[in-house]
Formats: C-alpha cells, structure tokens, sequence
C-alpha cells in the first residue's frame, strides 16, 4: 500500500493487520527502551492546516518510536499564512527528500490531491468531512479489544451505535466503511438535519430514535456536537440536542449492560455526553487516545517499512 | 496437473537428513550442554525466534526442568523490525515478542532453527539491547548449516550439515508441521 488516504483503500486484510501489529506496538509503550529500528533513516512530515492536539501527537510518538525523524509543520505561521498555495507549500517540502506525509486539511479529499502531486507517501490525518482512517482503525482496535475482555472475539452480529453530528463528521464516514470490512452491523443515530446526504447508500441502518437504540447496541460512540455549528441552524437550542440525542445518565442505564462508550474527542461534558457517561466504567475513551499511538505506528510501519511500500 | 503414471516425486532433490528420533536425541543433548556450561540452571532465560526457534526453545526449557526438577523462563523474541534486509523486502507482519520478566543479569540463550548467514542473530542482538542487559547471551542452533556472513558461532549445535549454497536446508517441527525432520533440499538455484 503507498498511501492511506480513507478506509475506502483498505481491504478487510489489510484491516486486520493493521489491528494486530497494534497488539504488539502497544507492548513497545511498556518496554524499558521504547523505540523500534524499523523506519530508521525516513522522514515524517506531520502537516496541520487544522488544529490538533492528540492526532499530531501521537502520529508524532508514533514515527518516534519507529526511529524515524519526525517534523511538526503547522500552517499557521507558515507560508500558507503569506498566501502560497498548497501545491507549492507541499512539493517545496517534498523537494526536501521528505518520506512521508501526514496531512490534515479543512477540505474534503486534500490528501488525495496532495498524493496525486508528491513523490512521498501520504497519510491522511482527517480531510474535512470526509475521511479520518487512523481514527476509524482505533476506534476499531479499541472496540475489538472490549470484545475480547467480555470473552469474544471479531465483530460479526455486534452493533455500533454512532450518534450525533454525522453531517460534519469524518470520524463516520471511515467507521461504516471500516466496519463493512470488519463484519460489525452500524447504526447511525442522528437528528435528520445532521445526516449526510447519499446515507441511505451508505449500507447501514440510520434512525433518529436513540432510545430504541440503546438496549441493543454493543458499542455508542458519541460524536462532538459542535459548538460553531449552532449558527447553522441545524437545532433548535443546544439543551433540546441533550435531551434527545445526548448520552445522558438516564440513557446510560438503559444501556445493555457491558455496552462500551466510545467517543473520538475532544468532548463537550454535558452536551453530547454527560460526566457520568464519559467516566463510567465501560467508557473506553481514555483507551482510545492509548490505542492511537499503537495504531499509527502499525500504520507507518505498513507503508513506509519495506521500499517497495507494499503490504502483504 | 501432475498425470498420474508418472507421480514420482518433484524434480528437486529431498532427503531426511535426521527424522524424529535424531531430532529428540540432539535436543536432550543440547539441553544437557546448556546446563553443564551454565553450571545449572539459575539465571537461564530461553528466548525463541520465530517461527521456528518458539516451539524449539519450548522443548528445551521442558527438557532442562525434567532434568532439574523446577521450570526454567523461557518466551519469544521477533526481529523483524531489526532486520538489516528490512527496508528490502516486501512489507510483513512481524511476530509476537513475549518476554517473561526482566532479561537484566540473566544468562539468554537465543533458540533458532537453521544457523546460516548469522544476520538473524545479530539482529536479536540489537533487539536485546533494547530490552535489557543479560548478564551473557547464548546461542543455540538445531542445524548449522555453515557460509556465515557475520563473526557468529553457536554454543550448541543438534546438527552440523555441510550444505552448499544452492541447497536449502529446512526444519520441520511436529508444533507447526505435523512432524520432526531435518531436510535438505537441492533448489538448483544459488541462493
């Protein structure tokens, strides 16, 4: 594989390698000296034209721990800010012998066009509203391994509850399309101002009552409402979203019991979910953010650890 | 498809060179070697290399506790991501690294299949250094098959087999193949 710029390139293989070599990177976090050869001597190019904390972070630790030299370039203070194109700002970079790049951009499908321009590698860190495939890949990681500690393994017959703002979301996009690989059953809870348009053919099941919801799914990962989004219109005032789409501690008891909470971050306590939620027991938030760096180091590791850049 | 009056075997050449119970004698044999040289066995930590150095270091951890009377540590070590032919080859799957405790001060013997360049070995040097630091570390082979590329030597060896270089020299082990044998088999190719 050269590139991974959606789950819509993975296949359920490449998938499922993925997840496991997690595994065994989360065993480097424990180690005495946490660091691996594997990618010595290649560059990593982390890109933001977007905030990010935890994303960039752990793409960082991740390349790191893989002995590759990592570099942090934020457009803010860059060249973009005097008015360079992207074009320009990423093939001056790449002319640099850059290996890698990780990219993340405002704009839908900019990691495609920056692949389609670049001789290095691309990683797409979250392009707009469309994709954000290492997100979906711990999600899938983090979920699968809540499985395996109530004593089963895989995903096949588990719902996924994804409830909230889908319309602004590429956390959902690349989960569906993940999960059509993985064998797990989506259902996608949203007012229907906030569903995208062409969901219907997206193959999963789509509701706008959380309530019948809740006692059957396996997984509810709650997505960020937000905040800016207010303006648009797309509810009525945000206490009227709580009370019919927010995890709040009542729907939290009517979960099925060992149901694990997932949410991708960062979280608006008391609007999508209520403190009681993002702190119970079966909330695996905190083992998301773990799970992020194992995972990008699986995913570096499958692009950029062999020169021929392909994955068996 | 293969036509059935003349179902001999391939072209290549395969022979047996040690069938299971040459096998079991080496590894009881190696087993007593690690312990006299170690003078017991205290401090001793087997550590397997994938594929087949796991099932190999496994036997002899079970063969030195029937001599010794208590179990000896014994776990897992993948050099994939050390490899020096890393960036060369297509992209693969590393294996599982279990450890059992701390290796600090221990005495390491590294259990492999088939000896040969000695790249696979200086690798699990490196991925040691990374894990800690053995008081010794030990090698020990079922076959040495000769044409080191690195200043190596085992400190047991079930087998040692002058093979050329167009020969290929294979263990198979009842855990993952269904039987013991040691095979060589003629490629026709350099390697």
């Amino acid at each position: 594989m050269r590139h991974l710029l959606g789950c819509a390139d993975l296949s359920a293989t490449d998938a499922i390698a993925i997840l496991d070599l997690a595994e065994e990177m989360q065993q480097v976090q424990s180690r005495p000296v946490k660091k691996l050869p594997a990618l010595r001597g290649r560059t990593i190019v982390n890109i933001f034209f977007e905030d990010s904390t935890r994303t960039r972070t752990s793409f960082e630790i991740a390349g790191k721990w893989l002995s590759a030299d990592t570099i942090n370039v934020s457009a803010k203070g860059s060249s973009v800010s005097k008015g360079e194109s992207l074009r320009d700002t990423m093939l001056t970079l790449d002319a640099m012998g850059v290996d890698c790049f990780v990219i993340r951009h405002p704009s839908s499908g900019a990691a495609a066009q920056v692949a389609s321009w670049v001789r290095a590698q691309v990683v797409n860190a979250g392009d707009g509203q469309h994709e954000h495939p290492t997100q979906a890949l711990l999600d899938a990681y983090t979920m699968r391994k809540h499985f395996r500690s109530l004593g089963n393994d895989g995903f096949a017959g588990k719902k996924i509850a994804i409830v909230g703002d889908l319309l602004h979301s590429r956390v959902v996009r690349s989960n569906v399309l993940l999960q059509n690989l993985l064998g797990g059953e989506v259902v996608l809870v949203a007012p229907p101002t906030l569903l995208p348009t062409g969901v219907e053919n997206w193959g999963c099941q789509v509701t706008s009552d959380f309530d019948s919801v809740l006692p059957e799914a396996d997984i509810v990962m709650m997505l960020r409402v937000q905040r800016e989004r207010m303006a648009g219109g797309y509810f009525p005032t945000e206490r009227e979203y709580t009370a019919g789409y927010g995890l709040t501690e009542e729907r939290l008891r009517a979960l099925k019991p060992g149901a694990g909470i997932c949410h991708p971050g960062p979280m608006n306590r008391g609007v999508e979910i209520s403190s009681a939620a993002a702190d119970a027991a079966n909330s695996l938030v905190l083992e998301q953010v773990a799970s992020g760096v194992a995972i990008r180091m699986s995913v570096l590791y499958h692009l950029l650890g062999s020169d021929e850049g392909a994955m068996r | 498809m293969a036509d059935p009056a003349t179902d001999t075997p391939s072209p290549q050449f395969s022979r047996v060179v040690a069938d299971e119970s040459e096998v079991a004698r080496a590894l009881t044999r190696m087993a007593h070697e690690l312990l006299e040289a170690n003078h017991g066995a205290e401090n001793l930590v087997l550590l397997g290399i994938p594929t087949r150095g796991v099932p190999l270091a496994r036997r002899l951890a079970a063969l030195i506790e029937k001599v010794e009377g208590r179990p000896v540590r014994q776990g897992e070590l993948d050099i994939t991501m050390y490899r020096d032919d890393l960036r060369a080859n297509p992209t693969r799957n590393p294996g599982r690294t279990a450890i059992p405790g701390s290796i600090d001060d221990s005495v390491v013997v590294l259990v492999d299949d088939v000896l040969y360049s000695g790249r696979t070995i200086g690798a699990a040097f490196d991925a040691l250094r990374d894990l800690g630091r053995p008081r010794a570390v030990r090698l020990a082979v079922l076959v040495d098959r000769g044409h080191r590329e690195l200043p190596i030597a085992a400190d047991t060896v079930g087998r040692t087999i002058q093979a050329a270089d167009d020969e290929r020299v294979a263990v198979q082990l009842a855990e993952l193949d269904g039987t013991d044998a040691i095979t060589i088999t003629r490629t026709g190719k350099e390697s």
